[in-house]
């Protein structure tokens, strides 16, 4: 390799209770096309935030085209070749298009802004990329793709050296990615290296040289893509090995003594835009189904869709043997399900109420006589669940913001207990909280579903998955990939459907996915 | 391997056609409306189209421009200004304690003043981040309250030998038509100059299309470089100073400086840059569209004047705020739905 473009050595990042990068390194050459992987958390977001002076760093070293920077703000790098592309494109949706590239930096005579100039110099620009396209138009008339576009093309009118995508492609349809690949290509072959970040992992074979992989704040591996298979990628990014014994032990599931009951909830060939291309799940009564994937494989908008939370474009849902059409999330609650969010503080708790009125928010109706809440019951209510969560806390008055993350956890479990539902969806239930308490939400977990509770649980640790579910539904670019039965589940087995699909031969495959 | 072309991409577009039928008919809608009451009102109603009322109809609306003008340009950062109402009016004391000492100081001194409170209300929102709402709450009452006090909480006479009356005596230039002649006065000239400024800050130069990229996405307005905080601060600063000129305005047309006028001009400015077409929530307006908006809500008054002279019916002043009212929700309706389908 020659000398490399841009040299990011022994990076570290650390926010309050959080170390986000510790001792990082990306290294990107000239006119390549990069790719950056990990998990949710890994640490690429921070790192490329440090990079474009979005954050400072706490130490380390940037070398950027010979010479060491230390960039305070994205203008200040993007005045020196380092321009961010984000995942939602972040322009002006209503000026047009060549007001959104020269917004800034618009062409000027006699203090008065140059519109003839500046619109035929955004053409030409566009015209570079083969994007053919009234320049006069309010950027909100374009599609995404070529919206995507104009960003580009604003990034590169900076003289950019390295062009850095932020899931580019999250929200383009496959034409469009297309397009997007032939003006990466282009940019390559001006010599503009490209930073690619995206959970596609056929996206980053189809068109970046090398990949680096992060876990935990720490760079992990550093490969050329056609040195490295799929399926080890996604290994190094979960940070198992291959083959790695199945069962530690560490976990609070203990799933002895379960018979399979009748079919609870099942979702068959469930469709939303590029989020969700045909998504199989089914629980029964008293089953913990595991609902595993990669950042972005749609596990969460499955849960929405389920829930009622998002129209669904296509796809059938059955409750209880019963077709269901959730037109909002009280549909659902009112059908027996619960859902709780992956993010606590902004979709859960309501931090400054105490446990009583948190615990008790979605049971008020039952609660009230005549629209008068009885003090007494909701009371009762609250002591018991606190005795049979054992939810620490000084007492029902408590705010909530005051208890510990699995405490929170805990009340937000007890509030949908409270309404005896049939089926509870968790999406990362143990995220963010320390390991004691992480085993008593899983032991609670395992115990509420042998009461005969269904539950539906998203989780990006692969522990979790192995040792928590009677089944695994493995979910890869918003489509059902494969199922697991409790005899097949393994980590290997759960790797390699998140990185090639249906390693074997799956029933679930044919049946719902050719249905339009 | 056969990658799309960008031609097939643009496809796309076409859907987006009806939304900007329904974006043309809604900036050009006020236009429409205000064409229709004109020619309602000068098939119905003598005198109507005549030189007196056409005269007396701009120099009223005068002050309501210039201060709509001012909110198009807070409005369209996606904020908001409540205190223009007490700027007026502790403007029109301010011109009526110092017309006195001539033309100059009484112009100039109250404008500074109000340029003054919109610098208060402009940092406050861009450096401290509070919300425009509370700030320029809090602001209406202090200049409010400012007003009362220098004006001893009475009227203050405006000194009619000092040239300020001028101001609202002075005609440019007369046109004669029939019922008198049409009088192009002080008032109605600074309200064009203001809007022929205006138009030209909002489309021809960089502050104009920043201060539309700040209402339009005010992150990526902070991640494309441009100066935020300094835009926000411009057009409060702004808005202070228009409002504070109608102050003026008002103390030379009543030669009072009237501390307890202005009530509810903040709301009366807001619904004439609203029903004018320009996006509440920032992002996108237009000037002109503005000053058919002040000339549309002021026409409505007209009407309604007219109306009662005719002896037929007696509507009540009232009813022009139940008009505007109901005009001002069936307009932000329509564009709530625009904006809902642009999603």
């Amino acid at each position: 390799m020659s000398e490399p473009l841009l040299r990011m050595e022994h990076i570290s990042k650390a926010f309050p209770g959080v170390i986000a990068l510790s001792d990082a390194h990306l290294s990107i050459a000239p006119g390549e096309a990069h790719a950056l992987v990990g998990q949710n958390g890994a640490g690429k977001s921070t790192m490329i935030k440090v990079l474009t002076g979005v954050y400072r760093r706490d130490s380390g070293t940037i070398i950027f085209d010979g010479r060491a920077v230390d960039f305070h703000s994205p203008q200040q790098a993007q005045a020196n070749g380092v321009s961010t592309i984000y995942q939602e494109v972040n322009l002006v949706p209503f000026r047009s298009v060549a007001e959104n590239i020269f917004m800034g930096r618009e062409p000027r005579r006699w203090g008065l802004i140059d519109w003839r100039r500046m619109n035929a110099d955004a053409a030409a620009l566009l015209q570079r990329f083969g994007v053919d396209t009234d320049v006069t138009q309010p950027l909100l008339n374009l599609n995404i793709a070529i919206q995507q576009m104009v960003a580009i093309a604003r990034a590169v009118s900076f003289k950019s050296k390295l062009v850095v995508m932020d899931e580019p492609t999250s929200s383009l349809d496959e034409r469009e990615v297309a397009t997007l690949f032939d003006v990466i290509r282009q940019l390559k072959a001006d010599g503009v290296a490209v930073l690619f970040i995206s959970h596609r992992l056929d996206e980053l074979y189809a068109i970046c040289d090398r990949v680096t992989i992060m876990r935990d704040g720490q760079t992990v591996d550093e490969r050329q893509l056609s040195a490295i298979s799929q399926l080890e990628l996604v290994a190094r990014m979960l940070g198992k090995e291959l083959g790695e014994v199945q069962r530690s032990g560490q976990t609070g599931f203990d799933l002895s003594g379960y018979q399979a009951e009748q079919t609870l909830l099942e979702a068959r060939g469930l469709r939303r835009g590029r989020a969700l291309q045909g998504a199989d799940v089914s629980v029964g009564a008293g089953e913990i189904v595991g609902l595993a994937g990669l950042l972005g494989a749609g596990r969460t908008e499955v849960a929405r869709a389920i829930f009622g939370a998002d129209p669904i474009d296509a796809g059938e849902i059955r409750m209880a043997g019963r077709t269901a059409q959730f037109r909002a999330p009280s549909d659902a609650i009112r059908a027996g399900i619960g859902f709780c969010s992956e993010d606590r503080k902004a979709e859960g708790i309501i931090p400054f109420m105490s446990v009583r009125e948190n615990l008790t928010l979605a049971a008020l109706p039952a609660l009230a006589r005549s629209g008068i809440v009885s003090r007494e019951r909701q009371q009762q209510l609250v002591e018991r669940f606190i005795k049979r969560l054992g939810i620490k806390t000084s007492g029902p008055e408590q705010k909530v913001r005051e208890l510990s993350g699995g405490n929170q956890q805990k009340v937000l479990l007890a509030r949908w207990l409270c309404l005896n539902p049939r089926l509870l969806i968790l999406d990362e239930p143990t995220r963010g909280i320390d390991v004691g308490a992480k085993g008593e939400i899983q032991s609670l977990i395992n115990e509420l579903a042998g009461q005969g509770l269904g539950v539906l649980m998203i989780s990006s640790e692969i522990e979790e998955l192995t040792e928590g579910s009677h089944r695994v539904v493995v979910l890869r670019d918003g489509r059902t990939v494969a199922e697991l039965p409790h005899a097949e589940i393994s980590q290997d087995a759960i790797m390699a459907a998140m990185a090639h699909g249906a390693e074997t031969p799956d029933t679930v495959q044919g049946e719902a996915h050719d249905q339009p | 391997m056969a990658t799309t072309s960008p031609t097939e991409l643009r496809a796309g577009q076409q859907a987006t056609g009806r939304v900007r039928i329904a974006a043309l008919l809604q900036r050009q809608g006020a236009l429409i409306a205000l064409v229709l009451l004109v020619l309602f009102g000068a098939l119905r109603y003598e005198g109507f189209l005549g030189g007196y009322n056409i005269t007396e109809v701009l120099r009223y609306n005068s002050m309501f421009g210039l201060i709509a003008l001012g909110m198009t340009f807070v409005i369209m950062t996606g904020g908001i200004d409540l205190s223009v109402g007490g700027v007026a009016a502790l403007a029109s004391v301010l011109a009526a304690l110092l017309s006195p000492y001539g033309m100059l100081p009484a112009v100039v001194v109250p404008v500074l003043a109000g340029l003054l409170v919109g610098l208060l209300n402009g940092v406050v929102i861009a450096r401290l981040a509070i919300p425009p709402f509370i700030t320029t709450l809090a602001t209406l009452l202090a200049a409010r309250g400012m007003a009362l006090i220098l004006a001893n909480n009475a009227s203050v006479s405006v000194d009619s030998g000092a040239g300020f009356a001028s101001i609202s005596l002075g005609s440019v230039f007369s046109i004669p038509l029939p019922d008198g002649a049409f009088n192009v006065t002080i008032p109605l000239l600074v309200l064009l100059v203001a809007y022929a400024l205006g138009s030209l800050a909002l489309n021809y130069t960089r502050f104009g299309r920043h201060v539309l990229a700040v209402g339009g996405n005010e992150e990526a307005a902070r991640l494309m470089g441009l100066p935020v905080a300094r835009i926000k601060i411009s057009v409060y600063a702004i808005n202070g100073a228009l409002a504070a000129l109608a102050g003026v305005i008002l103390a030379a047309l009543t030669f009072t400086g009237l501390p307890t006028e202005g009530l509810g001009w903040e709301l009366s400015a807001i619904a004439a840059v609203v029903v004018g077409g320009t996006l509440l929530t920032g992002g996108m307006g237009s000037v002109g569209a503005t000053l058919v908006g002040v000339l549309l809500l002021g026409l409505i008054f007209n009407i309604l004047n007219f109306e009662n002279g005719r002896g037929v019916v007696s509507l009540s002043a009232y009813w022009q705020s139940v008009i505007r009212g109901v005009f001002l929700l069936v307009v932000i309706i329509l564009q709530n739905r625009l904006a809902g389908r642009r999603q």
